[in-house]
């Protein structure tokens, strides 16, 4: 070794010398604020849970048995399942640092193409169901192809899928809509979601069971599958996601694919709500931002790789439970937008503080 | 003469007007450590993602044991036992400890729940992530489970290298392990690199600490220009030679070893 090495064995021996504690994770922030900072951090889905107990409890408050009763509570259900399910939809995205503003208007072309498989083709009605299931997954497919291969920005390839979609639906259709005692007639099969199951006050549809199964699985999965950690990742740092071993294109190709099939089954939900198919259903048109509204009121970073699905959901139940409370409370419906317009601005502060993190 | 672990001959990689590589050669020996050394922009970054398939160079062969290997990915390249700690660390902010030292290479469950349900084996991964912490001593765990976010920049360096240490099985490559760290947290890794060197796999290590690089290597690769200018041992020149011709200030001497 040469000469000029020898001042190295000086000073690291005086730090061997020095008491022997290094670098150990100590809690760095003390304190209530801390805390709560810390709390966040490891659960972010708190924040609109505490929101939505909030907020049912002042209605409930405000509004009595009225508001208060299994009826009421599983009605708030009903009305948020198709932006539920959309909500779940674009928490896949949002997690990967995209953005889905097709998602409504998929729900609804599937919605159109179930309908019209059945009625002008005469497939038998779970045929035409999956065909327009695959027909949403397609559509996915085509936009994470975009996305991930051509390198396109997520919201310029979903905002001109969503009018593609949607254009498509028109002219597909001729703005026809097909009435629900048709669909009741003829294949009932399509309504299935509307089903009903009565626990006594409660209410629950089909579509409600689909909607909580589907949050409850891809929470599942986001959690506590590799897959889940791998769309985390990406959503994160792609680079770093792909140097530490994890395929983002795969990944990637994965989630949009989901997302196509997520919003085909929004498109039967709709079906099962309204028992009728209208190509001309303003899902189509304010879908998208509906999910998003919850997305972000549920805490999910727009900035990716932050957050959970059930976070969403709390988003979509806070909107609903608005919606009724307001409506119940015989308040102007403007009230509605107002509130929620201010939660979203508030949601993302709190987004800001909880990414701000001192090392 | 042993045949070399890996070789690469001819690589060249461009960006843009830039090249990075330029007909670049490259040799690591069995066991041996070898330092990889040049000037900021010299390329040494470039010639390990070549070598760990994260960048596909333009042109040029690399061979792994003799055989010409093509690397499309990381993965590929880790799948042959190539392990890497990237100079950008490579690691999630937002995912813990565990999560991100078993990123694509997760352990599921066994029995049903790891097939049917995929469901993780975060006990296990856990374990072995504060496991291999500990060893490497470089620090005491409070929660492996917190996310790296939260640990200091020395702190996620030794994330990254206890990584590597755990799962290289051919040969680790180490892009400035220690630039984030402290004296003595450098110490424990030059250790980890001398501990690895005793197992018997080979390492290449990028530093710009002399004293470091003159410490533990057994050859040094000199970078410059995007190729290979000279590979010398640490026995024959001093640190200031080294420098010299790095930089440019002096020419080595013409008649250098083989390889
Ligand atoms: N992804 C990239 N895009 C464009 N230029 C790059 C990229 N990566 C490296 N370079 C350029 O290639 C050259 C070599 O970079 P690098 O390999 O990082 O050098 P070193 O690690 O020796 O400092 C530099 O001029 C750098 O600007
Ligand atoms: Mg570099």
């Amino acid at each position: 070794m040469s000469s000029q090495a020898e001042p190295t064995e000086d000073f690291e021996g005086i730090a061997a010398r020095a008491p022997n504690r290094h670098a150990a994770f100590q809690p760095h922030r003390k304190g209530a604020m801390g805390r709560a900072h810390d709390l966040l951090h490891a659960t972010p889905a708190l924040v609109p849970m505490i929101v939505l107990i909030a907020a049912v409890a002042v209605f409930g408050l405000v509004l009595g048995g009225k508001f208060f009763s299994p009826f009421a509570l599983t009605l708030i259900l009903q009305q948020v399942q198709i932006v539920g399910v959309l909500a779940a939809a674009q928490s896949l995205i949002v997690l990967t640092a995209g953005i889905d503003l097709s998602v409504g208007a998929t729900a609804v072309f599937c919605s159109v193409i179930m309908g019209k498989l059945v009625f002008d083709v005469g497939l038998p009605a779970p045929l035409a169901v999956l065909a327009g299931l695959i027909a949403g997954t397609a559509i996915g497919g085509l936009n994470g192809w975009l996305v991930s291969r051509v390198r396109l920005p997520p919201f310029i390839v979903t905002l001109g899928m969503w009018q593609i979609v949607l254009a498509a639906t028109y002219l597909s259709s001729g703005n026809e809509t097909i009435r629900a005692q048709d669909i009741e007639a003829t294949a009932p099969f399509l309504q299935f979601l509307g089903g009903k199951l009565q626990l006594g006050g409660a209410t629950l549809t089909f579509g409600v069971i689909l909607m909580l199964l589907l949050v409850l699985v891809l929470a599942y999965a986001l959690r506590s599958t590799a897959w889940g950690r791998h769309v985390y990742a990406v959503g994160d740092d792609p680079e770093a996601a792909a140097l530490a071993g994890v395929d983002v294109h795969r990944t990637l190709m994965s989630v949009y694919l989901l997302v196509g099939l997520i919003c085909a089954l929004a498109g039967w939900v709709m079906i099962g709500r309204f028992g009728s198919v209208s190509p001309s259903a303003t899902t189509g048109v304010i879908g998208n931002i509906q999910s998003i509204t919850a997305v972000v009121i549920g805490g999910i970073s727009l900035f990716g790789g932050r957050g959970s699905i059930l976070g969403a959901f709390f988003g979509a139940l806070i909107v609903g439970v608005f919606e009724l409370g307001l409506r119940m409370a015989g308040a102007n419906p403007q009230w509605t937008f107002l509130l929620i317009g201010a939660l979203i601005i508030g949601a993302v502060a709190v987004d800001q503080w909880i990414r701000k993190v001192s090392a | 003469m042993t045949d070399p672990v890996l070789s690469a001959r001819g690589l060249v990689k461009r960006y843009g007007r830039v090249t990075a590589l330029d007909r670049c050669d490259f040799d690591l020996m069995p066991g041996e450590i070898l330092a990889v050394i040049g000037d900021n922009g010299a390329g040494k970054s470039t010639l390990i993602k070549a070598i760990s398939g994260a960048v596909i160079p333009d042109a040029g062969e690399i061979r792994l044991e003799g055989r010409p290997v093509r690397f499309a990915s990381p993965i590929e390249a880790r799948q042959a036992g190539i392990e890497t700690v990237y100079q950008t660390l490579a690691m999630s902010p937002a995912l813990s400890i565990a999560d991100n030292m078993f990123m694509g290479r997760e352990l599921r469950c066994s029995g049903i729940m790891g097939t049917l349900f995929r469901r993780l084996d975060r006990r296990a991964m856990e374990a072995f992530a504060r496991e291999k912490l500990n060893d490497l001593g470089l620090m005491t765990i409070q929660n492996i489970a917190q996310p790296v976010e939260t640990l200091s920049g020395g702190q996620r360096q030794g994330v990254a290298v206890a990584r590597a240490a755990a799962f290289g099985s051919r040969l680790i490559i180490l892009d400035e392990p220690t630039a984030a760290l402290g004296v003595k947290e450098s110490r424990r890794v030059l250790d980890l690199i001398l501990d690895v060197r005793a197992r018997g796999l080979p390492i290449i290590l990028i530093s710009h600490n002399m004293p470091h690089v003159f410490e533990v290597a057994d050859r040094i690769h000199i970078h410059r220009l995007g190729r290979r200018l000279c590979t010398i041992r640490p026995a024959d020149h001093s640190m200031s030679d080294a420098v010299a011709f790095m930089t440019g200030a002096r020419t080595p001497p013409d008649v250098m070893e083989a390889a």
